[in-house]
């Protein structure tokens, strides 16, 4: 009974997987570039959130409204104002212009907030749970943010494939020379799909600091994880991300169960796995 | 003329502008420096200072000159793989972390005296590298990138796992095994600072050597065009394979020397993806990508700069960060580059003589 | 240059250089067009041409005051406002957006919302096979196919002034047939056009004036109707005395 709770446990983490990861792979799908700096957006808006609701006395859930948006704003305007000059046939630019963000950004943080770790406090919500049958329950949080989470990816796909907007993204990504000559402003669709990838990466942020607790330091390794749900998932495949999440935070349980210190390597080694028996993923589109 | 002749002469060189892969842009004033001369002397004087450290520095110097030779290394490695292979790395710090846990291995529960340990902990790296090599090459381009970070990552929970290695927390080299260094203090840190500068100077010395080979040639190709290079019967994958073998088996060594330095080893350190990865690309980068100097240039800066930020806590990485922000936005040759680079101050020639 | 200014002309060029990087690959272009005209650019592989049309559409950067359309300076504006302005291209190879559907392509071209006389349906008027092929993915479609997706797609635009580069590249002779058939379709009344294509004959067949580009520079142009072949393929040897 236990495994079949920590399996359900992981599934429902690996929605907010999907949900960090897919930020990260609007990005790569758009731009080519991997944003090393998206484990500091994820933890960023965690800290910002515990700010908000310090302030207000309002619940994280809440806080989110304001958080999204913020985030948004804050990511159209690096993408358009800085990341921009660095998105170019040459990857090393964008490389070293994240990291460099990352490093600032954890530095900052560390600086203003101390390098304690802490976590986001929804109040009763946090230990209330369902009842699934006998011997199985689940808690009431991680069922609702798996299912925002799921929410936000379906508005992604639908966004993608069935709006103008998302064919003007796809365009971009595919021959971004021939969409200018289209009419296509390529400068603010960049800055569109990262303000869209750091509203995802914000929800995931501030999730993840419900869940689990969060320091400046702990970037790195959302972003480790983000981008094992993209290998794992499927490179270009929204979800497949969803898929990938779920996978590893299935492995990252049924791995705590074994022994709490195998958790993260168990995920470690089912991404190992992967690459190396199918390394464009297990639900790979031919391109993003 | 046929007309298969005028047709042949009458076309154009290639218009592509953009040439794919990483290529350091070529700098306008290409005219050798009159002062060449006088900066090989310079040059070959700073190697003979940095080689006798021991003898003429006080302790806290040679410990700043250790760190240098530590952090030359580790750039030129870097830059090694990144500007000729065309492999961005940012898991390094495997290797780090795999040569620092292999020297204490083997010298404090195999009982191998310390500087007959490194050649194991060379076959060691080796050992790794080649595994490690094969997966993240399954991978391409930024996702090869972050693929090495998070191998790292695996490596460092695995050794994590290991109470003899010491755990989480880490463990010192006692000092029965620091004595097979040498008998007292200064002997042993003598052998420890050389043994640095030696692997220093060795993957100065392989990477420009490497680059006059044959394979040299295949690699700047490579970097170039790996569609073109491989119908010319460059062999790609091989040649990617063997490259990052061989930097992972030397990155090895430079993890076993930052262990001796630091007497002590502890996974979180010895495989921080900062001070081993972020740093040093940071130091290629503004020393001056895609050439040999540039790294040792922007070691030592980078060193400068930290001594100076010595009291300001965080600010040190901040400032770094800003630093490399801007390098990449105004400054992409980086230091070195801006004083001319190695056309204007050919030190160690690299361009192959084409035969008589 | 050989030919008079216009007076009100639809694109006029002066002096146009344009590099990549160092490397200069055109040099102080001159020449007008006259709205309704249809310019041929003829030339070897690296004359020039796909230059002249990847510059005229800015995705190469032109010198400032050196580009005219209707009377306004373009030269160093982005693609996205010269397409607005008016001024479409088929590129080379086609490039259509190979994971969007025929219509999502053509859709796209229609992005700028510029008035005019073609839509989704006028296009598939024009080009009826893609009707029943819309939501199939351009790798899917013939060569001939794709061509017409391509053409479609920068007709969506409502342009004034067509570029087309080579239309003829990879297809069968059958279809480039039935493409330059459509051409005085696709080149509708009033709309201008230059089109670079390989084969001289077929260039001067459908074009009003030709213009032959060597290394970059014009070296020979005149009317269409009655040049000299044998004067046009001196010229685009330069095996001229």
């Amino acid at each position: 009974m236990i495994w079949i709770n920590a399996l359900v446990q992981g599934l429902l983490l690996g929605g907010i997987y999907a949900l960090a990861a897919a930020g990260l792979a609007l990005v790569f799908g758009v731009m080519r570039i991997i944003n090393m700096a998206h484990g500091e957006v994820i933890v960023l808006s965690a800290f910002l959130t515990q700010m908000v609701t310090g302030a207000l006395g309002i619940n994280p859930m809440l806080a989110a409204v304001l958080i999204l948006p913020l985030m948004a704003a804050l990511g159209y305007g690096l993408q358009r104002g800085l990341i921009n000059r660095a998105v170019r046939s040459d990857p090393l630019p964008a490389l070293i212009m994240t990291f460099g963000l990352s490093i600032i950004a954890q530095n900052v943080l560390v600086t203003l907030f101390s390098a304690d770790s802490r976590r986001l406090d929804v109040g009763p919500l946090a230990t209330a749970s369902l009842r699934l049958m006998p011997g199985i329950s689940v808690g009431v949080l991680p069922l609702a943010m798996f299912a925002v989470a799921v929410a936000a990816l379906v508005m992604l796909h639908t966004l993608f494939y069935r709006t103008g907007a998302g064919r003007a993204f796809r365009a971009t990504a595919i021959d971004a020379d021939i969409a200018r000559t289209m009419g296509l402003d390529t400068d603010h669709v960049y800055g569109l799909v990262t303000a869209i990838a750091f509203a995802l990466a914000a929800l995931a942020g501030i999730f993840l600091g419900i869940y689990s607790s969060f320091d400046p330091f702990i970037g790195p390794s959302r972003l480790i994880f983000a981008f094992e749900v993209i290998v794992i998932g499927g490179m270009g495949s929204i979800y497949g991300a969803l898929a990938g999440g779920m996978i590893l935070g299935v492995s990252q349980a049924l791995g705590a169960q074994i022994n709490p210190q195998l958790q993260q390597l168990a995920g470690h080694l089912v991404f190992l796995a992967v690459i190396l028996l199918r390394p464009q993923g297990l639900f790979a589109r031919n391109r993003s | 003329m046929s007309i298969d002749q005028t047709l042949t002469a009458a076309r154009a060189p290639s218009l592509a502008p953009t040439v794919p892969g990483i290529v350091p842009s070529a700098p306008s004033a290409a005219r050798p420096s009159r002062a060449v001369l006088p900066a090989r002397i310079a040059a070959a004087g700073l190697v003979v200072a940095l080689a006798t450290v021991p003898l003429w520095a006080d302790p806290s110097t040679q410990r700043l000159a250790g760190e240098f030779t530590v952090f030359a290394a580790l750039a030129t490695l870097w830059n090694l793989l990144a500007s000729y292979g065309g492999l961005l790395s940012v898991g390094q710090q495997a290797f780090v972390g795999i040569g620092g846990f292999a020297l204490y291995g083997l010298s404090v529960l195999g009982g191998v005296p310390l500087l007959a340990a490194l050649p194991l902990v060379a076959l060691i790296g080796l050992a790794f590298a080649v595994p490690v090599a094969f997966l993240s090459l399954r991978l391409s381009g930024p996702y090869f990138a972050i693929g090495t970070w998070a191998i790292a990552e695996v490596l460092r929970l695995a050794v994590m796992l290991f109470p003899a290695l010491g755990g989480g927390s880490g463990s010192s080299l006692p000092l029965d095994v620091l004595r097979t260094l040498g008998e007292d203090r200064a002997s042993r840190s003598l052998a420890i600072y050389e043994t640095g500068f030696v692997i220093a100077a060795a993957c100065v010395a392989m990477t420009a050597l490497l680059l006059r080979s044959r394979w040299g040639l295949g690699l700047r190709a490579l970097r170039d065009s790996e569609v073109a290079a491989e119908s010319v019967g460059v062999r790609v994958r091989p040649l990617k394979l063997l490259l990052f073998s061989l930097v992972g088996m030397m990155t090895s060594l430079v993890g076993a020397v930052v262990v001796m330095q630091k007497l002590r080893v502890a996974p979180d350190p010895q495989f921080s993806v900062v001070d081993w990865t972020a740093f040093v690309i940071f130091m290629v980068v503004l020393g001056g990508y895609g050439t040999i100097e540039g790294p040792l240039l922007g070691a030592a800066l980078f060193l400068v700069l930290r001594e100076v930020l010595a009291d300001y806590g965080a600010a040190y990485p901040i400032v770094l960060g800003l630093i490399a922000i801007g390098v990449t936005l105004k400054m992409k040759d980086g230091l070195w580059g801006a004083l001319g680079g190695p056309r204007r101050w050919p030190i160690l020639p690299i361009l192959r003589r084409p035969p008589a | 240059m050989i030919e008079p200014r216009l007076a009100a002309p639809r694109l006029s060029v002066e002096g146009l250089s344009s590099f990549y990087g160092s490397f200069q690959a055109l040099f102080g272009l001159d020449f007008d067009l006259a709205p309704g005209e249809v310019l041929a650019l003829i030339g070897a592989n690296g004359a020039g041409k796909s230059t002249l049309l990847k510059t005229l559409t800015g995705l190469l950067k032109a010198p400032p005051g050196c580009i005219h359309h209707n009377g306004e300076c373009l030269s160093t504006r982005t693609p996205a406002t010269i397409t607005r302005a008016g001024i479409a291209m088929v590129p080379e190879g086609r490039r259509l957006f190979a994971t969007l559907t025929v219509e999502e392509n053509l859709l796209i071209g229609g992005h700028v919302r510029r008035a005019g006389v073609w839509s989704l349906e006028a296009v598939y008027d024009l080009f009826p096979a893609l009707r029943a092929k819309r939501h199939q993915l351009g790798p899917q479609l013939s060569g001939g196919q794709q061509q017409m997706v391509a053409i479609g797609r920068a007709l969506m635009a409502n342009p004034d002034l067509l570029l087309l580069d080579e239309l003829s590249l990879g297809l069968a002779p059958v279809v480039v047939e039935e493409i330059y058939r459509a051409l005085p379709r696709i080149v509708g009344p009033g709309i201008s056009a230059i089109l670079v294509e390989q084969d001289i004959t077929r260039a001067l067949a459908v074009s009003d004036r030709y213009l032959c580009l060597r290394g970059g520079r014009v070296v020979l142009a005149g009317p269409s109707a009655g040049a000299s072949t044998a004067a046009i393929i001196d010229a685009y040897f330069g095996v001229s005395a």
